[in-house]
């Protein structure tokens, strides 16, 4: 059952979206993140929510699937919407005890609610198009000129794709530990807090023994195949920019102006 | 000389000892030297010191006293440890802590990245190392989604993808069933006919160790038989008095020569035995 658990779940496909550069996808991911922040009326709003629904259509990915992703942070979203309702000052509308709603409180948590969620599925769907190693490969190149001013880039990208390698072998492991420990009787499901808290370390405790075990023969074995950090190193797949990553940077370029432009103009 | 791959001479190795504890031993002056395009199997009972000495090849670790050479190279020489590790690729026993990547196309690569190849030549070695170990079909797969044979057989060709002359399995086939088992071990004998790849078999099976051409037996550190595997494995006394066990073939062969049979005692495959049986009932019918 924990095998269904996917973390930075990618959905494989041949969309312009999954052929896009990983860089391109991540720069144009913290465009459309910063373009959200900048939008103030409906006008931009507007712009914003057509740009996400492009690429949702570009993409392929069942929208289903996206408002899934959703889910998780409701409460955060619900709860930010409410605060912002009842707590912005401004023409009352309804007042009951020292509850009172504004007109702008109405306009803020909404746009609150949207913004939050629009930031949530957009970069959803850089996860569900980009396959966890490209991610990386992209990160890594972007940051690349960091490693000017020593930070271990390579390292970084190299633990993150280690880390990606491992999440299903130790999802697997804790499968088995957890289906050991019942037949020994364990309850993981019932029980104070507390009890299924402390349910829980004879899990942890051989788990960690093994992630340990694994990592030591891990590096052995990357030793024995030549590894040697990220001097002189060649890849077998090179990221490069194709005509399409320029033409889909120069569209969001545009959006992003065009937000900011009317966010001068006060819409 | 010219043509030994790997050669040792009176290596000895201990790990470093827990507090309060001598250092015990783990090799003993061991001195071997294994041919270019032999298929060596390594046996012995745990402890024996079979994993120290497969690390030795390729200077995972480094002797504490005598020498190891690698094609004529040093292992002690820090300037050549990276072509060291070239030449002589190590296969684990668990199939899952040395696979690097979650593509397998990117796992086979890794080797060949480290050592700085070009994209394209990448490229090459990858799709023919995979089409030597027969898994080219599932380039893109995830490793976890393969069974433990197909994995060792990603290992074997991350291994070949550095265009190694010699292979070192430790145990690679004790965590698979028979026909895992099976696939890589037919694996490693068609890289040795076809590609004439030294390989170097460490294991608990005899009838594993039985399809090498030689045989060397390690106990407490020692190397202390060496021969060819008809000449080892029939020597029941003295495996079994360092805790190893006789190929079945054999144990029945010498169970019947006890009774009066007339068989040779080398008959190790399951098929030269029933060859043999059926040769001594013959006159008696
Ligand atoms: N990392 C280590 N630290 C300390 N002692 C070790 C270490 N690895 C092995 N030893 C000891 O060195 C000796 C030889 O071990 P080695 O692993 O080479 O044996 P082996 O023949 O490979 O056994 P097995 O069949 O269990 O794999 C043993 O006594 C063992 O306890
Ligand atoms: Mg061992």
């Amino acid at each position: 059952m924990l095998k269904d658990i996917t973390l930075g779940q990618f959905f494989p496909g041949t969309s312009l979206a999954h052929r896009l550069d990983p860089r391109t996808k991540i720069l144009l991911t913290v465009v459309y993140i910063v373009a959200l922040f900048c939008a103030e009326s409906f006008v931009s709003y507007g712009l914003m929510v057509a740009l996400l629904i492009t690429g949702v259509k570009v993409s392929g990915v069942a929208p289903k699937a996206l408002v899934k992703g959703l889910k998780p942070v409701l409460f955060i979203i619900c709860f930010t919407a409410i605060l912002n309702l009842f707590y912005t000052p401004g023409e009352i509308l309804v007042q009951f005890w020292v509850l009172k709603i504004t007109k702008e409180g109405i306009f803020t948590a909404f746009f609150m609610a949207l913004r939050i969620s629009m930031l949530i599925m957009g970069t959803f769907l850089l996860t569900y198009t980009t396959s966890p190693i490209s991610l990386t490969d992209g990160l890594e190149a972007l940051l690349g000129p960091l490693k000017k001013v020593k930070v271990p880039v390579h390292e970084l990208s190299m633990m993150m794709s280690i880390a990606l390698r491992f999440i299903p072998t130790l999802i697997e492991e804790t499968d088995k530990i957890m289906s050991a420990q019942k037949a020994r009787g364990a309850d993981f499901e019932s029980g104070s807090l507390l009890d299924r808290a402390k349910a829980l370390v004879p899990i942890l405790v051989p788990l960690f023994i093994s992630a340990f075990r694994r990592a030591d023969e891990l590096a052995v074995a990357m030793e024995c195949r030549c590894y040697h950090g990220g001097q002189g190193r060649t890849k077998l797949h090179v990221l490069r920019y194709q005509p399409r990553d320029y033409v889909v940077m120069g569209a969001y370029a545009a959006v992003l102006a065009a937000v900011l432009v009317l966010a001068r103009f006060g819409l | 000389m010219a043509d030994t791959i790997i050669k040792m001479e009176d290596l000895a190795f201990s790990y470093p000892a827990e507090e309060g504890n001598v250092p015990l031993a783990a090799l003993n002056g061991v001195s071997l030297s294994i041919e270019r395009g032999s298929f060596v199997a390594v046996l012995g009972h745990n402890g024996s010191g079979k994993s120290t000495l497969a690390k030795h090849m390729n200077a995972v670790l480094l002797p504490l006293g005598g020498k190891v050479w690698v094609d004529g190279m040093d292992t002690c020489d820090e300037n050549l440890l990276l072509e060291v590790r070239r030449r002589v690729g190590m296969v684990f026993q668990n199939p899952d802590n040395q696979i690097v990547a979650n593509v397998v196309e990117e796992d086979v690569a890794f080797g060949p990245e480290n050592l700085g190849i070009p994209t394209e030549e990448i490229r090459q070695r990858v799709d023919a190392a995979l089409q030597a170990v027969g898994m080219e079909e599932f380039v893109l797969q995830a490793p976890h989604h393969l069974s433990g044979g197909q994995k060792q057989r990603i290992a074997i060709a991350g291994i070949i993808a550095m265009e190694p002359a010699c292979i070192v399995l430790d145990e690679s086939t004790a965590m698979l069933d028979p026909s895992g088992r099976r696939e890589v071990l037919d694996t490693v004998r068609r890289l040795n006919r076809e590609k004439g790849i030294t390989i170097v078999l460490i294991t608990h099976h005899m009838d594993e160790a039985a399809l090498a051409d030689r045989i060397v037996v390690m106990d407490g550190g020692r190397a202390v038989m060496d021969g060819a595997p008809k000449e080892i494995l029939t020597r029941m006394a003295e495996l079994r008095a360092i805790g190893l066990d006789v190929p079945h073939t054999v144990e029945l062969l010498y169970g019947l020569r006890e009774d009066g049979f007339d068989v040779p005692v080398d008959a190790l495959s399951v098929e030269d035995c029933a060859d043999a049986i059926v040769a001594a009932l013959a006159p008696r019918a």
